[in-house]
């Protein structure tokens, strides 16, 4: 059943200010409907290589220098973010990134925006954000800025639904969240993914949760792929149950070491 | 009574114009977060075209032209001046908007000369009085333009599509931009709103003191106004406006006789100063959400 992914990425290499090279070749593809998880610890290359998909490099003075980037069979590595998301690839950046200033409400209608003037359309998808996140509801007219962790990353998955897409990329949605919660929004996730077809792109680095959810998992070190495969291949493989998933054959104690940032970024957040 | 009634409601006639340009200043802040230099100088561009306009044509027609020349003016700016410095810091914008400022006055001055001129917009100015209250029908109409735009401006922010679209890139551009609002249309169009806003301000003061040089510093008569309603608050921008312009011409009327007068230059900055030591975000300064 070998046919074109929904996105492929084709060894792409990705420089900031022209000159920090970050992504030295990365290669990756996403079949339609799939969940794929791409896994790697601080400062792998994960944000920058989603970036790079959904052209939010350039924002940050990045640039994709080698390599293609396809979406169903199109080459968008040369185009303007927003009409990537007009194709139906969104992405749902690191940290949330709700806008505090708005009410739910509007955050979730500017996840809209390229559907134009669609009235019904939008109303629709908003019942529809609504079904799957009825804690969204009784926060409607509540500004982003004071609405909980949890509440933030579900507006923000709710956002970027609201684009009707193909295919999310998602940087790490459990960073900063209670484990129940977590596992609260990635069976949502899951739940879009099968109800809604929705393709998901998973950047994370809770290697866990990732895995458990998704079919193909991708782990990326210093900017490069170092490893793929399915996911339950992945979580049998000896390294990535080390240093990943944390356990070592003589028990759980390396755990905290690998995640000590991981705890940082928490008390961060 | 009426004596102050009537220094209090020319100080805030005067007010309105501030007001008009700190809000220039403070939607151009919020969405791209540029300290645009050049407000005072758009008025200055806004009222020499419209005088060329009228030259030829009605006025009617001469204000969508100087519309239509403010809006390519925005699209510009933001096209050609801004674009290649997406994500610089904001030292750099600033430095770009000083140049803005020369750039757009000498455009400004080359295209229609550097002699004052007279703008007659054909209001009549009449005065009448309201219990002894004198007030001017010009005055009048230029404070209800300003108050009509106002409303206009909130109901577009808050009830239309692009409005919200705006507000979103205010409040993080990497955001709006990954849920696929066009960064640079929407600074364009902020742009062309803040000419609009600049266009009423010059074409006020324009017709009343003639259109010149000078207008161009009415942006520095804005600075003291910023600081009090908060750089980033329309409210407060509008709000700042009326109070500096009423509090500088009752400060001259009332207290000017016993400091010798003169008072009217400064007191505006004094305000700004004592906010500046009591709340440095001033009146209504973006209340910025912290979480613990
Ligand atoms: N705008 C930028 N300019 C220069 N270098 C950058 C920029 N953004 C990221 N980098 C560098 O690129 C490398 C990869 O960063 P990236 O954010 O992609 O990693 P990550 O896997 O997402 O890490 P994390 O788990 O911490 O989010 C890092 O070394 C980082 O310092
Ligand atoms: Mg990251």
């Amino acid at each position: 059943m070998e046919q074109t992914p929904l996105l492929k990425v084709n060894n792409i290499e990705v420089i900031y200010e022209h000159v920090i090279l970050v992504l030295k070749g990365v290669s990756l593809d996403v079949p339609t409907g799939g969940i794929v998880s791409l896994l790697g610890a601080n400062g792998a290359g994960k944000t920058t290589t989603l970036k790079a998909i959904s052209n939010l490099v350039k924002a940050e003075r990045g640039e994709v220098t080698k390599g293609t980037v396809e979406f169903e069979g199109k080459r968008i590595d040369k185009m303007y973010a927003p009409a990537v998301v007009k194709m139906g690839l969104i992405q749902i950046m690191e940290g949330r990134r709700t806008f505090e200033h708005l009410t739910v409400e509007d955050d979730l209608l500017t996840g809209a925006y390229t559907r134009g003037h669609d009235v019904k359309g939008i109303k629709e998808s908003l019942e529809m954000v609504y079904k799957y996140f009825p804690r969204l509801v009784d926060r409607r007219n509540a500004k982003t800025g004071y609405i909980s962790g949890g509440e933030m990353q579900m507006c923000a998955i709710g956002r970027a639904l609201m684009a009707k897409p193909k295919l999310m990329l998602l940087d790490e949605p459990s960073m900063g969240l209670a484990p129940l919660l977590v596992q609260e929004i990635f069976e949502i996730i899951v739940q879009l993914n099968n109800e809604e077809n929705v393709a998901m792109l998973l950047a994370e680095q809770n290697a866990n949760m990732a895995l458990q959810f998704a079919q193909y998992g991708y782990i990326m070190e210093n900017g490069r792929v170092v490893l793929d495969g399915d996911a339950d291949t992945l979580k049998d493989n000896a390294d990535v149950r080390e240093f990943y998933l944390g356990l070592t054959e003589i028990g759980k104690k390396s755990y905290r070491d690998v995640k000590h940032y991981k705890r940082r970024k928490r008390w961060l957040a | 009574m009426a004596f102050f009634l009537e220094v209090l409601f020319n100080g805030l006639l005067v007010g309105i114009m501030y007001s008009l340009v700190a809000l220039g200043f403070a939607l151009i802040y919020k969405a791209s977060d540029v300290f645009n230099f050049a407000q005072g100088d758009m008025s200055l561009f806004a009222g020499l075209a419209l005088v060329g306009f009228l030259t030829v044509m009605p006025l009617w027609l001469a204000l969508i032209c100087t519309i239509g020349v403010m809006t390519i003016l925005a699209y510009g700016t933001v096209f050609i001046v801004f674009r290649p410095l997406v994500a610089r810091p904001p030292l750099i914008l600033f430095m770009a908007a000083i140049g803005l400022s020369f750039l757009v006055q000498g455009i400004g001055q080359s295209i229609w000369g550097t002699q004052p001129k007279g703008l007659f917009l054909g209001i009549p100015e009449i005065t009448f009085d309201i219990k002894e209250v004198f007030l001017n029908t010009f005055d009048l109409t230029f404070g209800g333009v300003a108050g009509v735009l106002v409303v206009g401006l909130v109901l577009f922010f808050q009830k239309t599509r692009t409005g919200r679209a705006l507000r979103a890139v205010a409040d993080d551009h990497e955001a709006a931009l990954s849920v696929g609002i066009p960064l640079l249309r929407a600074w364009a169009v902020t742009w062309m709103i803040a000419g609009i806003v600049a266009t009423v301000a010059g074409v006020a003061w324009g017709s009343r003191l003639g259109v010149q040089f000078s207008l161009s510093l009415i942006a520095y008569k804005a600075l003291p106004v910023l600081i009090l309603g908060g750089i980033d608050s329309i409210t407060g921008a509008i709000l700042a406006g009326l109070v500096v312009g009423a509090g500088e011409n009752l400060a001259e009327v009332f207290l000017g006789p016993y400091v010798g007068g003169g008072i009217q230059t400064f007191f505006p900055y004094l305000l700004a100063l004592l906010f500046l030591w009591f709340r440095p975000y001033g009146m209504f300064g973006k209340e910025i959400i912290e979480r613990v």
